[in-house]
């Protein structure tokens, strides 16, 4: 087992059982469901919108060279710095690269999860910039040293009390004890730190390549401050996010909401197409687009598993997971949670090290059934696992697999095991679980019915002789 | 200006080129009805209403559930003596602003010091305003969402960063869903802008025990004069 594994195993072993963080989670999901739902029923028609969303995405991943090209091309027309970064190491070190030309010193960061994909803000952190995370959740994570809990909802794991805490502890604030106090010592103290920053730096939801925009989807306003205060803008951007035309958000910007969060339309969708124009009399002087591949072009050589790129990450599969609500989304040990996660972190960082994530699924199908854009999620567990035995087979599988079908093909043999298992069934009950249990790992957690009196051919032998 | 000398492009376009060699099946398509035929993608969105004064209801039922204000006005005249109203029950010191047509008499009447954000301004004046009153490119009536540009709304900050936003529109600025709102969009620049935003609501987050809390970073309070002549 890779380390990964080791660790994925005992966090979620350990957090399966924490029934106080499990009944946190469903309250949270809960109110969820209800505003999703609600929104979900007012389209016309939500499984054709899907497909249209779908359909938007296959159209820009399967031609995504030629629209990586057009979008680069109508940015750098209105005077945007368009980086092409191989990977993170590449990504980290052009940013740097901006911050000490343009002798920055404060750095204020809106959410963006392919950032934390490439570790960014410790990486800036540690050339030396004091490096501040807007978006509220992501800042209670940052303050407590937390890795984001959920993609979209940072900070889902914790109540005002723990937040107060950390508040108290880092910000020197009075204790509080509502949601709206809490997010108001965050506004203030982000209020200054946005007048002070020098640089912005933001993710991207979506690229249009038709005009050349990035468009960013946010409720607070952070992203929209972050964005338009600083004198200089970085953004990061994974060269999936890259959609044909602008009326293809049409669809996408209402669907993003509504299978996020439950909204009609998120607060702010703000389109970014170049620094400040003449004629602007605000915006950012210089304005930076870093087009990250980071591993992206493996998964899309993948024919077989290349609509996990159509993902817009609105964490809809998450909260549906079943194996996301019991063990967490720290237990993942992963940027990106739940059955998406699971699905494309072997192919980010490697299959033999996050192989486990996919064989931890219970295969219900309810991320593939929820998914916007129609991604075949549960289907891609399934060949990552067949991927990961072919690539590094279990010596035993085989031999055992081999053995069932003789004994199978055997009906002497068979009709001889039924009365034997009946009589080994009070000893196998007798040490189910315990050390002597050749069966322990699957038996440790699970029920094991006592075997039939009656196999199904003596049944259907003894219906026959009475007739 | 940092140069950008990396061969990065090229070795990720030609990674994409040979990944792309192999064709993927359009799976999103398997077992859909072909009805898709002769519409388009909006078309499945929520319904939006044709005559006039369905499409405002529909703007104001959203924005109340947003917790967006809409008040209607039935002349420029109501729209000066809503905008001193909304000074007066806010107790506004000083305001943020630019120059257009609906907002220049309203503006210039509440007797305020006004900064005003279409020539060059100090973030931290702003910052100190009470509200920020701008005009929009157009109101959506599907989404209760506010179009704005820099040339529509004073800039890219005016209409985030004062704690209540004002919006001024008159009601034949209203379209009825996303894909209107970008087809005038096209229709009014070209190219699009380097900045375009959809303002649905005051800011908000639930970041906090999934409770919805208003002014997490932006505006607290959104209100929209709208002027029916």
């Amino acid at each position: 087992m890779s380390a990964e594994s080791v660790q994925f195993h005992h966090d979620a072993e350990r957090l399966t059982r924490d029934l106080r963080h499990r009944a946190l989670i469903r309250k949270a999901l809960g109110g969820y469901y209800v505003k999703r739902d609600e929104e979900k029923a007012k389209y016309t028609d939500w499984q054709q919108a899907r497909i249209s969303a779908a359909a938007a995405k296959h159209e820009a991943v399967n031609h995504l060279d030629k629209y990586l090209i057009e979008l680069s091309d109508k940015l750098a027309a209105r005077g945007t710095r368009v980086f092409w970064a191989a990977d993170g190491d590449e990504a980290a070190e052009y940013i740097s690269s901006v911050a000490r030309n343009a002798g920055v010193k404060r750095i204020i960061k809106s959410k963006t999860m392919t950032g934390e994909e490439i570790h960014l803000p410790r990486a800036l952190e540690k050339a030396g910039y004091e490096v501040v995370e807007s978006d509220l959740g992501e800042f209670i994570v940052q303050l407590r040293e937390e890795a984001p809990y959920h993609i979209v909802f940072p900070s889902m794991h914790l109540t005002r009390g723990e937040i107060s805490d950390v508040f108290e502890k880092k910000l020197g604030s009075p204790p509080a004890d509502t949601p709206e106090e809490l997010t108001m010592i965050a506004r203030d103290v982000m209020r200054k730190k946005y007048c002070e920053a020098d640089m912005g730096i933001s993710g991207a939801n979506f690229a249009v390549a038709e005009t050349g925009h990035i468009s960013i989807t946010e409720n607070e306003g952070n992203a929209r401050l972050s964005t338009s205060l600083p004198g200089v803008l970085v953004s990061i951007v994974g060269i999936e996010k890259v959609v044909p035309r602008l009326d293809d958000l049409v669809v996408l910007l209402p669907m993003l909401a509504t299978a996020g969060a439950g909204q009609n339309m998120t607060c702010y969708n703000t389109l970014l197409g170049g620094p400040r124009q003449p004629g602007e009399t605000d915006g950012p002087g210089a304005f930076h687009v870093v087009l990250l591949d980071n591993r992206r072009t493996a998964l899309l050589a993948d024919a077989e598993q290349r609509d996990a790129l159509h993902c817009i990450r609105c964490g809809a599969c998450l909260n549906v997971c079943p194996i996301f609500k019991n063990i967490g989304g720290h237990s993942y040990g992963t940027t990106y949670q739940g059955p998406i996660g699971s699905v494309i972190t072997p192919h980010l960082r490697g299959l033999q090290s996050w192989k486990h994530l996919s064989f931890s699924s219970s295969l219900c199908g309810a991320c593939t059934e929820t998914c916007p854009v129609k991604i075949d999620l549960h289907h891609h567990l399934l060949q990552n696992r067949r991927n990961a035995i072919a690539g590094k087979p279990v010596w035993w599988e085989k031999p055992i697999f081999a053995g069932f079908a003789w004994f199978m093909c055997r009906p002497a043999l068979y009709r001889l095991a039924a009365p034997l298992l009946r009589l080994a069934g009070p000893v196998l009950h007798a040490i189910r679980g315990k050390i002597i249990d050749p069966a322990r790992l699957w038996t440790a957690t699970r029920d094991l019915p006592p075997p039939p009196q009656q196999s199904f051919k003596e049944y259907w032998n003894a219906r026959r002789a009475k007739r | 200006m940092p140069a950008v000398p990396n061969d990065s492009r090229e070795k990720i376009l030609r990674r994409i080129r040979e990944a792309l060699s192999v064709k993927a099946p359009a799976r999103h398509l398997v077992g859909a009805v072909p009805s898709t035929a002769g519409h388009q993608p909006q078309d499945w969105l929520p319904p939006v209403p044709s005559s006039e004064a369905e499409i405002i209801a529909l703007f104001e039922k959203n924005s109340l559930a947003l917790k967006t204000e809409v008040r209607r006005c039935a002349n420029a005249t109501v729209v000066v003596s809503e905008l001193a109203a909304l000074a007066r029950e806010n107790r506004w010191k000083s305001v943020g602003s630019h120059h257009f047509a609906l907002g220049n008499d309203p503006v210039s009447a509440l007797g305020l010091p006004v900064v005003f954000t279409d020539r060059p301004y100090e973030t931290a004046t702003l910052e100190r305003c009470d509200a920020g009153v701008s005009g929009c490119d157009c109101l959506v009536a599907q989404t209760g969402g506010i179009l704005v540009t820099s040339a529509s709304a004073g800039g890219r900050v005016l209409s985030v960063l004062p704690p209540h936003h004002v919006v001024i529109a008159s009601a034949t600025q209203l379209v009825g869903d996303l894909a209107d709102a970008f087809s005038l969009l096209r229709k009014n620049h070209e190219p699009p802008p380097a900045f375009v935003s959809f303002i649905t609501g005051p800011s908000r987050t639930g970041d906090i025990e999934r409770i919805l809390v208003l002014g997490a970073h932006g505006p607290k309070k959104l209100t929209v004069l709208l002027v029916e002549d």
